[in-house]
């Protein structure tokens, strides 16, 4: 058998932030409490009207704009109509004709190395009602129903189940980034349906193409196209492709496996046409203008930035930028004109040390940029040692003061050059002996002095200058 | 309860009667309309008076098509799936009226979600027309047309989806008006064809249809496509003056030629238009006849059926009997939603549900649901073309007076579709427009309709006033033949 690449498209579906839903004045809000956040229109009471979210359209637009695809003239929806219990109108406001973009494709980062990933279009719609299934009953919660979804579908260009899982983790950082969707995936606030096809290396044509529906973690999402890579092939060396049918797949989180749903034979017609309720809506030139104003600068590119102009390792920027709002703080030291790996290495250690131990979010942290900067302003100085400053760290956060407020004489480091040198000169002179052995080549006994001026000065002798001026004097 | 609502209005003021015995005086007569007519789903008869105020409406009685939302008030549609269906919220128009001092007594029996033009497939039985019980009012809006016909009270509430104010308005001899789409918001009406449906009013003149419309108008948060119509003012602009107005009518739907087997009705019906073309022109009215492609005119019915159908199909998918309406007792989900359905619905609509999903189908939908919404486009922007020299169009209701209850069911008869469908341009384009009664043929009533442009409401209602002004039909009260 010919070598086999694995072809694999992905639909993410992410429910997006906003104060009320996307067609509805009902809460936009995740709660534990089922049928709390509910307008008339989320459970279809006849005579009631969708009425646009501006809010999420503007969102829809900025996911446009990020994934460089085309966006439309005219904003307008479909209807998706099919009959099923979580969908109290028996349709789905959604995006078919017309997507709020199109044609887009982005770069992702897959073990260090940049791919392509072509989008095909990606489009606003209205999340169903969720289903709890019991012995004998279901219950329905409202809640989701009507909560704003951005699906985004990409081209069959991925090759394997690391490079799908990659774009998705990228596209949660980017949604993190431009603040839309909180995208939890232990909130169900992200969920994923996977296509995957084997074909022959060198063949033009792709193979059978089985969707694999409703995978709710990226784990999930892994496991599946791993799993159902290696049943088609399984079946191709036994020379049974033939068996792999066009169809739709579930994953099932307890088996470990795909099972069978539905063949494409099957495949519902939605019966899709324009939403009536919603009058096309023109998208001025200035309205994507303003909206590409408040893009934020993505996390790959920050990540560039910091390794290519200031020198950071490849795996600290990764840190930094894992998190907007810790890089953002990283980029507030680099406004204060704090070192960058000083504020890196202070970041990636004590601080994230801090809040991960904590559980506080980077904002949430009493010493800002300017507080940091402050304490390695002193660090710097040789006024505190490191040892000191990370002391003063923890008193600063913990007693809400400045870091100036821990700078006094008690525990000033010795800097003075002619204090240190009359405290060193009596050391030596109470050590005749071991100057004695060290001038005869016992050139590790240094340590010892520099250890018998810590303990005269309490460690507070700067141990730069002090190494120092032993050198000096014990040539 | 046979005035208009002026008049009714400056008695209330006067102190001659008051708000407690007009509504007295409605629901008995609510009751005995019922008995005769069977006009009604409901009858409030718990409706108390209110007070008077300088709103024109308040404390008068009116009726609402039972397929507008009421907090508290049975809502059915007229149909068997939401027989039990109690609201939490008002429309829109409902309570702009209940805010402006109004009094809802009844509910008022429609075809099954609008979706017929006879008046007989209410899930309580057909309305009778009270000039004539053996005669339909035709429909939807049958029971409000039959209540404000027989003197229930000034004006109900009814919707238009095709003509389904219009033509019942003509059946009674009363005035029915639908403004453009959009003026009236539609949060709270039960939908039938969201693109097509209008709220409308039927009255017993122009003036109390404006007065109506003036206070349900304006902008909606709840309905994307109502606008802001705040610089339109309906009743002030009826000054009876249309000296230069220009009306056009159309050759292919009103000359008698068109109709080899006419008989006696349709002659005398188009006889009886072309007398109120003649008073136009008495007023100073500049009157046209036009030709327009037979075609097109042919092609209103098929794309009416077509487009209103795919909608109805989908706006009705809500009806499932889970969450609101009988709930079956099956035990499967989907046997539920089936049996709920299949038990609900009456054959009419579910044929009409079969064509619209018939229509929208993958393979059929460019072919027939596509091909329907531009040929739409085609008659709208004839229409729209016409109105840039045109005031108003103005044409003959139907093909003569209320049909009987036994004669034809929603069948089309080729001859005449045209003159029983073109109401539905209207429709098409969300143009103004309004029935007045003008005149008799058998002893029964007939109508006369005007349409304009879009926004010109002011100008078509001013038309129909004038008109109606010249004529002795204003305020008339149904009365029965022996």
């Amino acid at each position: 058998m010919k070598k086999q690449i694995a072809v694999i498209g992905l639909e993410m579906h992410c429910e997006l932030k906003s104060n009320s839903k996307v067609f509805s004045s009902a809460r936009n809000s995740y709660s534990e409490i089922p049928n709390t956040n509910i307008a008339p229109l989320d459970m279809a009471f006849p005579g009631t009207l969708p009425v646009v979210n501006k809010k999420c359209v503007e969102d829809a637009l900025k996911m446009s704009i990020v994934l460089n695809c085309k966006q439309p003239e005219y904003m307008f929806f479909d209807r998706k109509n099919y009959y099923y219990p979580d969908l109290p109108k028996g349709y789905q406001i959604t995006q078919m004709t017309n997507p709020v973009g199109t044609c887009g494709k982005i770069e992702i980062e897959v073990n260090d190395q940049l791919i392509p990933v072509h989008i095909h279009d990606i489009h606003l719609e209205e999340d169903s009602a969720s289903l709890d299934h019991f012995f004998d009953t279901s219950n329905i919660d409202y809640n989701r129903s009507g909560i704003p979804l951005l699906e985004l579908v990409t081209e069959p260009c991925f090759h394997s189940a690391n490079e799908a899982v990659a774009f998705l983790e990228h596209m949660r950082r980017v949604y993190q980034y431009c603040d839309i969707s909180e995208a939890d995936t232990k909130k169900g606030q992200i969920r994923c349906d996977v296509n995957v096809s084997i074909m022959d290396e060198d063949a033009t044509e792709l193979g059978t193409k089985v969707e694999i529906k409703n995978v709710n973690s990226f784990g999930g999402v892994h496991d599946a196209i791993v799993y159902e890579i290696e049943r088609q092939m399984k079946l191709k060396e036994e020379g049974r492709y033939n068996e792999v049918e066009q169809e739709t797949r579930r994953w099932d989180e307890e088996t470990a496996s795909t099972i069978r749903m539905r063949s494409k034979v099957d495949a519902i017609d939605y019966k899709y046409f324009v939403e009536p309720n919603i009058p096309k809506y023109k998208i001025s030139k200035e309205w994507i203008e303003e909206i590409k104003g408040k893009i934020p600068r993505l996390h790959l590119e920050r990540k560039q930035d910091y390794i290519n102009n200031y020198g950071l390792s490849s795996y600290d920027a990764e840190i930094l930028v894992k998190d907007k709002e810790i890089s953002d703080y990283f980029e507030e030291c680099l406004a204060l004109e704090i070192d960058a790996k000083s504020a890196s290495n202070w970041i990636t250690t004590q601080i994230l040390g801090y809040i991960n131990k904590n559980s506080l979010t980077i904002n949430d942290l009493y010493l800002n940029p300017k507080r940091l900067k402050d304490l390695i302003d002193e660090l710097n100085k040789g006024s505190i040692s490191t040892k000191q400053a990370k002391e003063i760290f923890l008193k600063v956060i913990e007693e809400k003061k400045e870091v100036k407020d821990f700078i006094n004489k008690d525990n000033a480091q010795i800097s003075n050059k002619d204090e240190l040198t009359k405290i060193i000169d009596e050391i030596l002179a109470n050590n005749q002996s071991q100057i004695e052995e060290y001038k005869n080549g016992r050139t590790n006994i240094f340590d010892y002095f520099v250890g018998q001026v810590m303990k005269q000065t309490r460690g507070k002798a700067n141990p730069v200058l002090t190494k120092e001026i032993l050198t000096e004097k014990l040539k | 309860m046979d005035k208009s609502i002026k008049e009714l209005h400056e008695l209330l003021k006067s102190g001659q009667i008051t708000s407690e015995d007009l509504v007295k005086e409605s629901l008995k007569k609510s009751h005995e309309i019922e008995d005769k007519y069977n006009a009604f789903v409901t009858i409030c008869d718990d409706a108390t008076e209110k007070e008077v105020t300088d709103s024109l409406v308040s404390g008068i009685p009116f009726g609402v098509k039972d397929n507008y939302s009421t907090k508290d008030v049975l809502s059915t549609g007229s149909s068997n799936t939401l027989k039990n269906y109690v609201p939490f919220y008002t429309a829109t128009v409902v309570q702009k009226l209940f805010d402006a001092g109004a009094i809802m007594v009844n509910k008022t029996a429609l075809d099954e979600f609008g979706m017929g033009g006879t008046g007989t497939t209410c899930h309580t039985g057909p309305v009778l027309n009270p000039w004539d019980k053996t005669r339909m009012c035709a429909g939807s809006s049958a029971g409000s047309a039959c209540a404000v016909a027989a003197g229930v009270y000034p004006f109900a509430l009814g919707s238009d989806t095709g003509d389904s104010i219009r033509k019942p308005a003509a059946y009674c001899g009363i005035v029915g008006y639908k403004p453009t789409y959009g003026m009236l918001s539609r949060y709270g009406l039960f939908p039938f064809a969201s693109s097509l449906d209008h709220c409308g009013v039927l009255t017993r003149s122009v003036e109390d249809a404006a007065i109506v419309c003036d206070i349900m108008k304006g902008k909606d948060e709840c309905d994307m496509t109502s606008w802001d119509s705040s610089h339109i003012h309906l009743q002030e602009s009826l000054t009876g003056d249309i000296k230069g107005k220009k009306l056009f009518y159309i050759k292919e739907i009103c000359d008698l030629e068109n109709y080899p087997n006419a008989n006696e009705e349709l002659k005398a019906h188009l006889e009886n238009f072309n007398k109120t073309l003649d008073l136009l022109k008495e007023a100073g009215a500049i009157v046209e006849k036009i030709s327009i492609d037979q075609r097109l005119l042919n092609a209103i019915a098929s794309v009416y059926v077509v487009i209103s159908c795919a909608e109805a199909t989908s706006n009705m998918s809500n009806l499932t009997g889970i969450i609101f309406g009988p709930r079956s007792d099956k035990q499967d989900v989907f046997e539920m939603m089936k049996d709920h359905r299949t038990l609900g619905f009456s054959p009419l609509i579910k044929r009409r549900f079969i064509i619209g999903s018939y229509v929208l189908q993958k393979e059929n939908q460019e072919r027939y649901f596509r091909n329907a919404a531009r040929v739409r486009r085609l008659i709208v922007d004839k229409m729209k073309e016409l109105f840039k020299t045109y005031d108003a169009l103005i044409l003959p209701v139907s093909s003569g007076p209320a049909k009987k209850l036994d004669e034809d069911k929603d069948i089309i008869d080729k001859n005449t579709s045209v003159l029983e469908e073109h109401l539905q341009i209207g429709n098409f384009g969300g143009f103004p427009s309004i029935t007045i009664p003008n005149g008799f043929v058998n002893d029964l009533p007939v109508g006369v309709n005007l349409t304009g442009n879009c926004y010109d409401d002011e100008n078509v209602l001013n038309i129909a006033y004038t008109l109606e002004s010249m004529m002795p039909y204003k305020g008339q009260i149904a009365k029965e033949r022996e």
